[in-house]
C-alpha cells in the first residue's frame, strides 16, 4: 500500500525534534523575542519610578542612583542592554518580513543575520561594560 | 484573533498561497491597529531606546556618571526632555500591548485576562502620567549647586 505523499508522518517529526513546536529555529527567535520583551517592560516599570525620584531633588535621586553602582546590578544592566539589542534586531527582522512579504523566502538568512549582528555588537559592549564592572569589584570608582 | 508578533515559518504554505505571499495580518480593526502600532512604535524606539541604552549605559563611562547633576544638565535641553518623554510614552504603550498579546496567548479564563491586562493597563497609564509630570515640571535651575 503506497502512501501518496513523500513527507514523514507526524510521529516521525516528533521523534526527531522532541516535543518542540514545529522544530524550526524560528521558534527560538519567537520565544526569545517574548522573553526579552517581558524582561524589558518589567524593568521599565521600575525604571520610570526610579527616574521620577529626580523630581524630589538631589539627595533623594543620588541615593536611588547609587543602586546602579552595585556590581551585581551592573551585571543585570549588561543583560538589559543585551535584551534591548536582541529585541530591536529581531524586531527589524519581523518588520522586514511583514512589510516585504517576498523576504519570507530568505527567513533563515535573516535569522542568521540577526544573530550575527547581535553577537558582533555585544562583543565590544560586553568588553566596555565588563571592564567597568571589574573595576567596581576591585573597589575603584 | 491571534496577534502573534513573531513568524511561524515552518508551516507549509496553505494551498493557493505561494511562498513569499507573507503571513496573514490580524483581522479586525483593533487588532490591526495595535499590530501596526507595534511596528511603527518599534521603528521609532529603534532609534530612541537603542540610542538611550548606548548613551546612558554603554558609552562614555555609562551609568557611572549618572547622578542628579547629570540629569540637571541633560534635562536643561529640550531635545533630551522630548527624547525621554517620547520614549517613556512609546515604550510603555509598546510594552503593555506586548504583555496583553502574551496574556491572551497563555491565560484562558476571561476574568483572569481582564484582571491581568487591566492591572498592566492601569500601571502603564499611571507611569505615563507620573513620568510626564516629572519631565514637564523638572526645572534644572530649581536646585542650584546640586553637583
Amino acid at each position: 500500500m503506497a502512501t501518496t505523499e513523500g513527507r514523514a508522518p507526524e510521529g516521525d517529526r516528533k521523534g526527531r525534534f522532541g516535543p518542540l513546536y514545529k522544530g524550526h529555529e524560528g521558534q527560538y527567535s519567537w520565544l526569545l523575542h517574548r522573553i526579552t520583551g517581558v524582561a524589558i517592560i518589567l524593568f521599565l516599570f521600575a525604571h520610570v519610578v526610579d527616574t521620577a525620584v529626580v523630581g524630589w531633588g538631589p539627595n533623594a535621586y543620588n541615593r536611588v542612583a547609587s543602586v546602579y553602582h552595585n556590581p551585581f546590578i551592573r551585571l543585570l544592566e549588561l543583560g538589559l542592554v543585551a535584551a534591548v539589542l536582541y529585541h530591536s534586531l529581531n524586531g527589524v527582522k519581523i518588520m522586514l518580513i511583514d512589510f516585504f512579504p517576498t523576504l519570507t523566502r530568505h527567513i533563515r538568512a535573516l535569522g542568521i543575520a540577526t544573530v550575527v549582528l547581535f553577537v558582533a555588537s555585544m562583543i565590544p559592549i560586553t568588553l566596555l561594560m565588563g571592564a567597568r564592572i571589574l573595576e567596581l569589584l576591585r573597589g575603584g570608582a | 484573533m491571534s496577534a502573534t508578533t513573531e513568524v511561524r515559518p515552518a508551516a507549509p504554505p496553505p494551498a493557493g498561497k505561494p511562498v513569499g505571499a507573507g503571513r496573514d495580518r490580524p483581522s479586525g480593526r483593533w487588532e490591526l491597529w495595535t499590530w501596526l502600532f507595534m511596528r511603527v512604535s518599534g521603528l521609532v524606539l529603534l532609534v530612541l531606546a537603542v540610542g538611550h541604552v548606548l548613551i546612558m549605559h554603554v558609552l562614555d563611562d555609562g551609568v557611572d556618571r549618572v547622578n542628579f547633576a547629570f540629569i540637571q544638565l541633560r534635562w536643561g535641553s529640550l531635545l533630551w526632555k522630548s527624547w525621554d518623554w517620547a520614549m517613556l510614552v512609546l515604550a510603555l504603550l509598546h510594552g503593555v500591548n506586548g504583555l496583553r498579546v502574551i496574556v491572551l496567548d497563555y491565560v484562558r479564563p476571561s476574568g483572569a485576562r481582564i484582571a491581568i491586562n487591566g492591572f498592566f493597563t492601569v500601571l502603564g497609564a499611571a507611569l505615563i502620567v507620573l513620568g510626564t509630570i516629572i519631565v514637564v515640571t523638572f526645572d534644572p535651575s530649581a536646585w542650584p549647586g546640586a553637583a
